[in-house]
């Protein structure tokens, strides 16, 4: 931890610096692109850009385990899962002129504000903070899982009950009921 | 690497993710957008656990526990959102509108007439 960079300036930035700079100006018009477009289906194969760069990121800071997490969840499954949810629905493929409600304008000023107060903010405070990235690995597959499993491991369990009950939760949520069980909604094919 | 840079950038991965939230209409493109500012925060952990070389690896672990409880709310909420679009036909957040504080224009079909006038009256 190094808490002055005065050897280091912003404008001669190293290798490490251009590359996660160029990632990070992909990532953020991906995600730009992901709430813009009319295009549902559009916006879920964006937000894969937009979170593959992420994971290009957290390599970039040395944290290699996360990476592959970000990468197998985010990309292999929460997509996924988002691109079934879009079909289930019957999201219209094409432009849907609906996508954005009328308060958009009052979204993008609130929007707007908090990205100038953060920004602001956190330039502020870490202007002078400097990440040393080439002592030792940070986040090496090793290096995470011997803290998960040493002193994280309680909390560790506690989430595996917790995806456990949201399985079942999902399941029972989504599973059709019988027509009397469920009399308002009209009835399904079975 | 200047710390700076992963920072601001989640700021502003927070800042589009909230105007999604705001914006969006489709209850499903509103779940992406609050996958895109838990990702904000996990790159905030992420930076802030290499800066200051925890023994712990609490940042990294936290980014694991919500990577999780990110799958978990995605499951739940999908569930959620197709029972809604099974019993009413939309996945429209603007048209959900059944425990709003007045009658949603048009769509009188469903609000019983009691608790519409008291809502009204209290609205008024």
């Amino acid at each position: 931890m190094i808490l002055t960079a005065e050897a280091n300036g912003f404008l001669s930035p190293n290798g490490v610096e251009i590359v996660f700079l160029l990632v990070g100006v992909v990532t953020l018009g991906a995600a730009v692109i992901t709430v813009t477009t009319r295009q549902l289906v559009h916006a879920a194969l964006w937000l894969v850009v937009a979170l593959g760069g992420l994971a290009v990121e957290y390599l970039l800071l040395t944290a290699e385990f996360i990476a592959w997490v970000q990468v197998l969840i985010y990309v292999g499954s929460v997509v996924v899962l988002l691109l079934f949810g879009l079909m289930l629905t019957r999201a219209p493929i094409g432009r849907s002129p609906d996508a954005d409600s009328e308060n958009r304008w009052v979204a993008l000023a609130v929007a707007l504000a908090a990205a100038a107060t953060l920004v602001t903010v956190v330039a502020d405070a870490f202007r002078s903070t400097w990440i040393d990235l080439d002592r030792s690995v940070q986040g090496s597959p090793e290096v995470t899982g011997e803290s998960l499993f040493r002193h994280w491991v309680l909390p560790f369990e506690a989430l595996s009950v917790l995806l456990l009950a949201a399985l079942v939760g999902a399941i029972t949520l989504s599973r059709r009921r019988g027509a009397d069980d469920a009399p308002a909604s009209p009835k399904q094919e079975r | 690497m200047h710390l700076v840079y992963p920072a601001v950038l989640a700021a502003l991965l927070f800042s589009v993710g909230l105007y999604g939230v705001l914006a969006r209409r489709n209850a499903i493109l509103v779940l992406m957008s609050v996958e895109l500012m838990l990702n904000a925060v996990n790159l905030n952990l992420v930076a802030f656990d290499v800066w200051l070389r925890d023994t712990l690896h609490a940042g990294q672990a936290l980014t694991l526990f919500v990577v999780t409880v990110a799958a978990a709310e995605i499951g739940i909420g999908l569930a959620i959102v197709l029972l809604v679009f099974r019993s009413r036909g939309t996945a429209d957040v603007d048209r959900l509108t059944d425990l709003a504080d007045r009658t949603p224009p048009g769509a009188g079909d469903q609000a019983d007439t009691g608790t519409a006038a008291t809502g009204r009256g209290r609205a008024a």
